[in-house]
């Protein structure tokens, strides 16, 4: 006999060690509404039933992937909190193009892409600046833990909802084609950014540290532990001069000694050690 | 306070807009086709115009032409929201003088995330 505590303890446990997610008990209303159409399909009338089942026979590698992934909050638009978009535009990339003068070479990474705006936002900077990055190679790399959320993201595909949430209609009349019922990115944005599924927490493989890295609005799902790990590595996968990018709800404050604010830009960090701002010195 | 001037025939549609922009703190007045949207604006030209397309009596494009071509001074920010949701009504809307282009249906969100866009927030 389960009880539908220890199915709650069986997720919690289960999204904790999977995606160092903490699940507080408030949080019962959540779990209703995103595993209800899961529980369904698995024929179940409602989720209590569902997760006592599994708590009671143990859940397999695929069922488990699919509870972790209709967990997880996908919510991103295009541009999302423009702020730290303008600030790429104004003035990290005008730096980084001095910085990088040498090697024209830049590593964009975002930790936490979802379906996707986020990393295409950034490359539609770059096309909307085309001439400055003339002969230039900009590696732009958005990974997610959802893989269902990374293959729509390769689709390049978004509803007419989604188009409006950020983007005005002069970027949608440049970077878009209507298909369907859907709007289809062109093949010069799309083919500026790759995808992969990657958990933060798990094993990395993602080559030259970055130079730029965003990953914004997940450190706020994190356990404690996790958001010191997870910045931990991040410090490593980041150029000496590069820039962290976190969410405007966010910070390492109290969290990890190897980032320092940018106080004149909120939500930008710099490595610890670097005199601010490293870029600005080399325009 | 900023005042906008929602020209829609539904009155269901008119009615939502006006919440959502008062919601905004914009003062609103309401016009069911371009011909009443146009004498309003001969009386006092509003900050925002969120326009209809497909309208009796005068359409949106038709009133956007006349507004344009008669304005003086004051430059009225003007939003489409319409269901014409194709790429070649959206290139005819902007090249006849709009400044954003909602698809409907809309919500709270798309219309501030618009009117942000063109700085009429």
């Amino acid at each position: 006999m389960t009880t539908p505590d220890a199915g709650f303890d069986c997720l919690s446990s289960l999204l904790r060690t999977r995606a160092g997610i903490e699940l507080a008990r408030t949080k019962t209303y959540l779990v209703e509404s995103r595993l209800g159409p899961l529980a369904r399909v698995h024929g179940f009338v409602n989720v209590s039933e569902f997760l006592q089942r599994l708590a009671r026979d143990g859940i397999g590698e695929a069922l488990a992937t699919d509870l972790v992934e209709a967990m997880l909050n996908n919510e991103t638009f295009f541009f999302r909190d423009i702020q730290p978009f303008d600030l790429l535009k104004e003035r990290i990339l005008p730096q980084l193009r001095t910085a990088r003068a040498a090697s024209r070479r830049i590593r964009i990474w975002s930790a936490a892409a979802s379906t996707g705006q986020e990393p295409y936002s950034v490359a539609m900077l770059f096309a909307e600046d085309r001439e400055s990055w003339e002969g230039w190679t900009i590696d732009i790399v958005g990974t997610d833990i959802s893989r269902r959320a990374i293959t729509r993201a390769r689709s390049g595909l978004y509803s007419q909802f989604e188009v409006q949430r950020g983007l005005s209609i002069h970027r949608l009349m440049a970077h878009f084609e209507k298909a369907g019922e859907h709007w289809e990115l062109s093949p010069e944005i799309r083919a500026k950014v790759r995808f992969q599924p990657l958990n933060l927490l798990g094993p990395w493989s993602l080559g030259a540290p970055f130079d730029i890295i965003l990953c914004r609005n997940v450190l706020m799902y994190l356990a404690h532990a996790c958001k010191q790990e997870v910045l931990a590595r991040i410090h490593r996968q980041l150029s000496p001069d590069g820039r962290l990018v976190l969410g405007a709800a966010e910070t390492v404050l109290g969290v990890s000694d190897a980032f320092v604010p940018d106080w004149q830009n909120r939500g930008l960090y710099l490595p610890a050690g670097l005199q601010p701002p490293a870029f600005a010195r080399a325009v | 306070m900023k005042s906008c001037l929602i020209v829609d025939d539904s009155k269901v549609i008119r009615k939502v807009a006006r919440r959502i922009l008062e919601d905004l703190s914009f003062a609103t007045e309401e016009a069911a086709d371009g011909r009443d949207a146009l004498e309003q604006c001969r009386q006092a030209m509003p900050d925002v115009i969120l326009l209809d397309w497909n309208m009796p009596v005068m359409s949106g494009m038709e009133f956007l032409s006349v507004l344009r071509a008669e304005q003086e001074g004051k430059r009225p920010v003007v939003v489409f929201c319409t269901t014409e949701n194709d790429m070649a009504h959206i290139r005819a809307a902007i090249d006849a003088g709009a400044d954003e282009y909602i698809m409907k249906p809309f919500d709270r969100d798309v219309i501030e995330a618009k009117l942000a866009q063109v700085g009429a927030l």
